[in-house]
């Protein structure tokens, strides 16, 4: 690849380059085109959801009449006149985010919340009164409906499959001997909070036909598997769906599939016979978007006396959302951290009468390090050792469960490095360390998440007015994938970013991974990588048969391009239509058998206010291997953003359901609590940056996760240096620790 | 239908509007400035923040006929505000000196925030200026004389900047922005 390079010696390379992100000024001059800010040529009529006020059951009664006859109304769409689709949830073998996502069908009601009508009227205003004078009378199953799958054990059953693993199952040597053998034993059940994604952007889409041509402005994660999700629920060909994401105000997972505004939006658009937009309110956003559903986690640990671990049990619970097959795997951490001769993890779900239940930032892990690297300390305790020096002795030297080789493994430079830019000097007595009524504690966690490679395309074509557009359906959620695959491109055709023209978020152009599962920079990246340097040999063949060949790299002015002495003018080049190649990456390319990770480690210090329990973080520290990274700076807004999820998790964000109604409690920012800029002490981050061959083109790992992972369980370490108290719930409130604070 | 008269980033708007509706959509949806954005239209996240007559509010919170005779400034028009205000052009609008730090130091991710967290941040500093004061300013004192001034300025700038929510998880980089503004305003 280096002599592909421009001879121009830069001073640093594209690729690497702390760079600005390229769609900044956009960003910040208010110019970034969010769905919500699309205009369509003809006049935009806005569609407002009417909820289920109870659930499961059926429609008694659902009287539109006031609502249509309301000032400006254009249509209110109900199971009555709603135009056919394919039954919700079909075809089984779909998968979820292209399954049906049928609305208004029946009178069914799953879950408290679901869409029963859509009002659609020339102006919001007139729109959201309509709403109001709807009359809906839901009658509820006689039997009731599950709410709090945690009571309802007895209807539990082994999901078919997990998120990112395929076996809710694994059991790895012989768990009762073990556990009888060990000389230290600790064991504890957790509770891990319903959580919501709560992107800034509330789910949105605008729909307008053009005869049976569909097109939706929308915020997305995935593209394509938007574009089938639609083809799927309204009967029609993929061909006749046009998908618009140039911009996505945040995702988290929430914004994977498509949701029931998507759908309301295109219905109506096609009753209304013109563009429709449907907003989520934030209220609704937390019933008809996905959650992530409350667990709870049964963790057992044995060791020997010298602090060797010997097993690892972790069984979880959770509710599944009836009809929408996700299960979450929290013990996807617990199969691959630590070295043990037992090993044994499963999932159980509950069908639930409740919203659904998704992935959300970090799936598995999120939740499952938050629980296991809290029985880790408490087990390093139990030993008498430093929970530093307990991490470090109980290394695998292969993947745990599985006995794949590691394509690499770097948790220990992480874990040291962290130690020593925290200066980790060992724990103290809980409660010991004080500063007047503050008790002070400092906790440590490891952070884990499983690297993924999926495939993707991606094509450029260098145009005549010499800039590179760089062109693929992948999406941009913050992630920084406009910088970064500019820089890719950039860096291989040996240009300067400046020349590169990323354009995203169109199901237009060709298919990429979209934006998920960490997977994005590294799969579609690889994609833009090898169009770029597909690009650049065209171009050089084409240059030789023009009589500009020789050895050298090719550079690119924008009128000319430039081979040693001589040059070549660009119009010559390329013509008028510009000259295109196409990249793609094949994920089987890379299946070597090895297991790919992620890791960090983190360091926290509390404050715990000894008479009022009020826990504020006072320094968190992260030490992060993401294989090589493509841009320091966008990588650290990643890590810093998911270590602020995970002060999340562990202080403050907790979905409530009532377990009588089936109903969603915490509907709005003012009771689901996520992180303000006052919770977020100084942050430090700091990146191996080295290179991760085995796992794809670029050597890069997933990044957007995995700050989330051992962020909160450092934090809960340290609240139980300070006071003494193993938190057994999440987030950890003020009342789990009041009754146990060491005395003032 | 009733009238309204608005200045909204130096332009004078003669208008007739539904009472309902909120300075929020009627900017956004009557006056197609999108940059103000719409996260909760509760009072609850800040996305909407837009400065009127020198103070920032919630425009989600605000109905439009409230605001006869106002002067209105959006993230459209910030740049115009600051002092030295060069040429704009479509590729390279001009930018506040916090626009342009929020690029340096990359204190946005999706961006959806970003508008609401600038105007915030400019009448935040400009709140410091004036010595107002903040549920942690040390009574009595302005935050430059207490002894751990530097602690204290962090301090007030989150305390400041928690009404606007960020789930990407900018806070340190806003942080570190509007540091740079202010000690080049000094
Ligand atoms: S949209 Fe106004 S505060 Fe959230
Ligand atoms: S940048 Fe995404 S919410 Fe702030």
């Amino acid at each position: 690849m280096t002599e592909m390079m421009s001879m121009e010696v830069q001073a640093e390379r594209p690729l690497g380059r702390a760079l600005d992100r390229v769609d900044g000024i956009a960003k910040v001059s208010g110019r970034a085109m969010y769905a919500a800010d699309y205009r369509p040529a003809s006049d935009l009529a806005e569609g407002f959801i009417v909820e289920a006020p109870a659930a499961p059951g059926r429609i008694r009664r659902l009287d539109v009449s006031r609502a249509e006859d309301a000032e400006g109304v254009i249509a209110v769409l109900t199971s009555a006149n709603v135009p056919e689709q394919r039954t919700y949830g079909a075809p089984e073998d779909a998968g979820r985010f292209t399954q049906s996502h049928a609305v208004l069908q029946g009178d069914r009601v799953r879950h408290v919340g679901q869409p029963v009508a859509l009002i659609v009227a020339r102006t919001l205003e007139q729109a959201r009164h309509a709403a109001s004078l709807v009359e809906v009378e839901i009658e509820v199953d006689a039997e009731g409906g599950i709410f709090d799958a945690l009571a309802h054990e007895d209807l539990a059953f082994a999901p078919d499959s997990l998120d990112g693993a395929d076996d809710a199952d694994t059991q790895k040597g012989d768990l009762a001997r073990e556990l009888a053998g060990s000389d230290h034993r600790v064991g504890a059940t957790y509770h891990t909070a319903m959580q919501h994604a709560a992107a800034m952007e509330p789910h949105v889409s605008v729909a307008e036909w053009d005869g049976d041509q569909l097109t939706v402005h929308m915020g997305i994660q995935i593209v394509a598997s938007a574009v089938k999700a639609f083809a799927t629920t309204l009967q029609i060909e993929p061909e006749q769906i046009r998908i618009v994401s140039p911009f996505t105000g945040g995702g988290f997972g929430s914004k994977l599939g498509i949701h029931s505004e998507a759908v309301l939006a295109a219905l109506a658009a096609r009753v209304c016979d013109r563009p429709v937009r449907v907003v989520q309110t934030r209220r609704s956003v937390f019933v008809n978007a996905p959650h992530r559903e409350r667990h709870r986690q049964e963790l057992e640990l044995g060791a020997t006396a010298d602090g060797t671990l010997t097993a690892i049990r972790h069984d979880n619970l959770a509710g599944m959302a009836r009809d929408y097959a996700f299960a979450e795997a929290p013990a996807s951490p617990t199969r691959a951290s630590y070295a043990a001769p037992a090993i044994h993890t499963s999932h159980r779900v509950v069908a639930a009468d409740i919203p659904t239940v998704d992935s959300m930032r970090a799936p598995g892990e999120a939740i499952g390090t938050l629980t296991l690297e809290t029985a880790i300390d408490e087990m390093a305790q139990a030993c008498g050792m430093d929970p530093l020096e307990f991490r470090l002795r109980n290394m695998p030297d292969v993947d745990p469960v599985s006995g794949a080789p590691f394509g690499d493994h770097r948790l220990e430079s992480c874990l040291r490095e962290g130690a020593q830019r925290f200066g980790w000097d060992g724990c103290v007595a809980p409660g010991s360390r004080r500063e007047g009524r503050l008790l002070i504690g400092r906790g440590l966690a490891a952070a884990i998440r499983p690297n993924m490679l999926v495939g993707a395309e991606a094509e450029i074509t260098l145009s005549p007015d010499g800039r590179f557009h760089v062109r693929t359906d992948m999406t941009d959620i913050g992630t920084g994938s406009y910088t970064i695959l500019t820089q890719i491109a950039a860096d291989t055709l040996g240009v300067e970013p400046g020349q590169v023209v990323t354009e995203l978020g169109d199901s237009a152009f060709p298919k990429s991974s979209g934006s998920g599962g960490s997977f994005g920079a590294a799969s579609t990246g690889s994609a833009v990588q090898d169009a770029a340097s597909n690009l650049l040999s065209a171009l050089r063949d084409r240059c030789a048969a023009l009589g500009l060949d020789g050895n050298g790299a090719l550079a690119f002015t924008l009128d000319s391009v430039r081979l040693g002495e001589r040059s070549l003018a660009l119009a010559d080049l390329v013509g008028p239509e510009g000259m295109t190649a196409s990249g793609s990456i094949d994920p089987d390319d890379f299946d070597t058998g090895q297991a790919g990770y992620s890791y960090g480690a983190q360091f926290a210090e509390v404050a715990v206010d000894a008479v009022t329990g009020e826990i504020r973080v006072r320094r968190l520290l992260g030490v992060f291997d993401a294989g090589r990274i493509l841009n320091p700076k966008t990588a650290r807004s990643q890590l810093l953003g998911g270590m602020i999820f995970g002060i999340g998790a562990a202080l403050m964000e907790e979905g409530v359901i009532d377990p009588r109604s089936g109903a969603v409690m915490a509907r709005d920012l003012a009771d689901y609590h996520i992180p303000v800029n006052r919770d977020v002490p100084a942050l430090e981050v700091h990146m191996l940056g080295a290179s991760s061959p085995f796992a794809n083109p670029l050597g890069a790992k997933g990044i957007g996760e995995l700050g989330i992972c051992g962020a909160g369980p450092a934090i809960a370490n340290a609240v139980h240096e300070a006071t003494g108290v193993r938190p057994r719930a999440f987030p950890i409130h003020l009342d789990h620790l009041l009754p146990n604070l060491p005395p003032v | 239908m009733t009238p309204l008269t608005l200045t909204v980033n130096g332009i004078r708007h003669e208008l007739r509007v539904d009472p309902r509706r909120s300075l929020l959509d009627l900017v956004r949806d009557t006056l197609d400035l999108t940059g103000a954005k719409k996260g909760c239209d509760h009072g609850q996240c800040g996305a909407c923040t837009m400065i009127v007559n020198g103070r920032r509010i919630n425009s989600c919170l605000s109905l439009a006929v409230s605001h006869d005779g106002d002067e209105v400034t959006t993230i459209e028009g910030v740049a115009a505000r600051s002092a030295g205000e060069e040429t704009s052009t479509a590729d390279a609008p001009a930018l506040h000196p916090l626009q342009q730090a929020f690029i340096e130091h990359d204190a946005f991710q999706c961006g959806f925030c970003t508008s609401g967290q600038i105007c915030s941040g400019i009448a935040a500093l400009e709140e410091l200026a004036q010595d107002l004061p903040s549920l942690v300013t040390v009574s009595g004192e302005g935050f430059r004389n207490v002894e751990d001034a530097d602690a204290l300025l962090e301090e007030e700038l989150r305390e400041r900047m928690s009404g606007n929510l960020c789930r990407c998880g900018a806070y340190p980089n806003i942080l570190a922005a509007l540091r740079q503004v202010m000690e080049a305003q000094r």
